[in-house]
């Protein structure tokens, strides 16, 4: 067992938000995924206060060593996601931690509210990768915006609040450092990087939707690791490493310079069950270790 | 029926050239696809790692044939993906994650199937007929390519250059058929052009038609939202909501 921020888990992995839609895939595998969860505790896509359609496609595209996306965090709103989806969630038998965006303040405390009325959230997770609706500016980006934040909801929830950190930013520790101080109990880490990919014989033209994406995959997996051991070692709350995590061996890197847990994303797009098999490894790697 | 949880590893069982195309069977042991149903394909070794590290992600390919432990696919080289799939030999190992998809609905009792395909997007047709029946309107850029026509009983073909029946598009062949018949559901598979073709010609005369759409995925499984369609319900998945949507609901 591992504890994490009072949270006992089975094991290190998670998902990282937005990359497992838990009812399509329920749809899709049936009963066998509930039965084989891939991951220690769901976190779910990201809700918003209103429901969001998502970027107009394409949406995707597959660059060296992993893929850039523009889905723009479609989802049905808070309502719908505290009226049906939290029960089928809370059926996985694993802790479920909700990730929230708003573009303010003001919206983040309501969401949250909303959210930490529910006994089925284990904890909260503030996807803080959204321009200020004021300012232009990513609230994760800026220390103070952190700070800002923080100060509004961590009065509202005893629940456990997780910051999801951007890697778009100067210096991620301060990010990082600010966000404790705010009174986070843990930071996740890395969140996708700013990226762009053309259309072909687009003469400049954006080939996704959404002009800009997010970079994950493999590619991402060696600034990862420095943006968790630079936060490791900045913070003394919990560290959740993710980016372009596809094996054991690499989970053990990110569990090395410091974090406590480990999130899988894109990888459960190329497996399924990619959780479950990254724990795996993870396990006979500490096994091989110690003996 | 539900999809088999998470990837599996299978081996290439029989490989051979229909013109352009490559038709790759892979073990499998319940192969229960319907038609228009698709898996995710990677091959297990020297995916990505290439010059440019591609192909990271699977690839969707719809299902050509489904029986005997054996599950067939249809593919062209068009990238790295599929240039990999396409070298695959027997032996090799493919990750597969699959069935998935809503297939076609058969037509009621009465109504004849028209099968309306274009180049390698023709495999969830030719898998209808052999099961359901139909007559199968293929169009291809060559007679080299036709030759996939052999998949069907009784296709009338296009070619782009003339090189094998009419020259012009599949859809001229629809066109002639739409005039004198009512009594039928169009059944279509092809590139974007080819489908925006037969969407407003069966809107434009009223008959029902099923339209299998292709789009690049990340997952296949509903996970990644990236394959979105504009439908009049607002954005859907293909990989999960179809890839057969009617046509009338596509926008």
């Amino acid at each position: 067992m591992i504890e994490f921020c009072g949270i006992e888990l089975e094991h290190q992995v998670i998902n990282a938000s937005g990359c497992f839609d838990v009812l399509a895939a329920r749809q899709v595998f049936g009963e066998a995924l509930v039965e084989r969860f891939p991951f220690a505790a769901y976190v779910s896509k990201t809700v918003t206060l209103a429901a969001r359609a998502g970027n107009p496609p394409p949406r995707l595209w597959e660059s060296a060593g992993g893929m850039i996306n523009s889905i723009g965090l479609p989802n049905p709103g808070v309502e719908v996601y505290l009226a049906h989806h939290v029960g089928e969630y809370a059926r996985l038998g694993v802790p479920l931690i909700t990730n929230v965006m708003g573009s303010s303040a003001g919206e983040f405390a309501e969401l949250v509210e909303r959210v930490a009325e529910r006994e089925e959230v284990a904890a909260i997770e503030l996807n803080v990768s959204c321009p200020n609706v004021a300012t232009g500016l990513d609230i994760g980006a800026d220390p103070r915006g952190l700070r800002d934040l923080l100060a509004v909801v961590r009065p509202l929830t005893r629940k456990p609040l997780i910051v999801k950190l951007t890697p778009n930013t100067a210096d991620v520790a301060a990010c990082a450092a600010a966000a404790e101080a705010g009174g986070a109990d843990a930071v996740s880490l890395i969140n996708t990087l700013r990226a762009m990919s053309l259309a072909p014989g687009g003469h400049g033209r954006p080939w996704l939707g959404g002009r800009t994406g997010g970079l994950s995959g493999p590619a991402i997996r060696a600034i990862a690791l420095a943006q968790v051991a630079s936060v490791a070692a900045r913070v003394a709350v919990p560290v959740v490493g993710m980016g372009g995590v596809s094996s054991g061996a690499d989970a053990a890197e990110l569990l090395e310079v410091g974090a406590r847990l480990v999130a899988v994303g894109s990888e459960s797009f190329r497996d399924p069950a990619a959780g479950s098999r990254v724990a795996a490894e993870l396990a006979a790697h500490f096994a091989e270790n110690a003996a | 029926m539900t999809t088999p949880f998470g990837r599996r590893v299978s081996a290439v069982l029989s490989r051979r050239l229909v013109g352009r195309y490559v038709v790759l069977g892979i073990g499998e042991e319940a192969a229960v696809a319907e038609p228009g149903q698709f898996y995710m394909l990677a091959a297990v070794a020297g995916w990505g790692g290439g010059v440019d590290e591609r192909p990271y992600l699977p690839r969707a390919v719809s299902v050509l044939y489904a029986r005997d432990g054996e599950v067939g696919f249809l593919l062209e080289d068009v990238g790295p993906g599929t240039h990999r799939l396409c070298g695959l030999g027997v032996g090799e190992d493919v990750y597969l994650v699959g069935p998935l998809g809503q297939g076609f609905t058969p037509p009621p009792p009465g109504i004849e199937a028209i099968l309306v395909g274009g180049g390698v997007g023709i495999p969830p047709l030719a898998m209808f007929q052999d099961r359901c029946g139909g007559q199968a309107l293929l169009g291809f850029r060559t007679s080299e390519h036709a030759e996939a026509a052999s998949l069907f009983a009784a296709p009338e073909l296009a070619t782009d250059d003339g090189s094998a029946g009419h020259q012009g598009h599949v859809t001229d062949l629809l066109d002639d058929l739409l005039e004198t018949r009512q009594d039928i559901v169009v059944f279509a598979c092809g590139p974007p052009a080819m489908l925006q073709a037969v969407q407003s010609r069966v809107a434009r005369h009223q008959v029902p038609a099923q339209l299998a759409l292709e789009a690049p995925m990340a997952c296949g499984y509903g996970a990644c939202f990236g394959c979105v369609v504009d439908t009049v319900a607002g954005y859907k998945r293909v990989c999960v909501d179809g890839p057969v949507f009617d046509a009338a609901v596509l926008v």
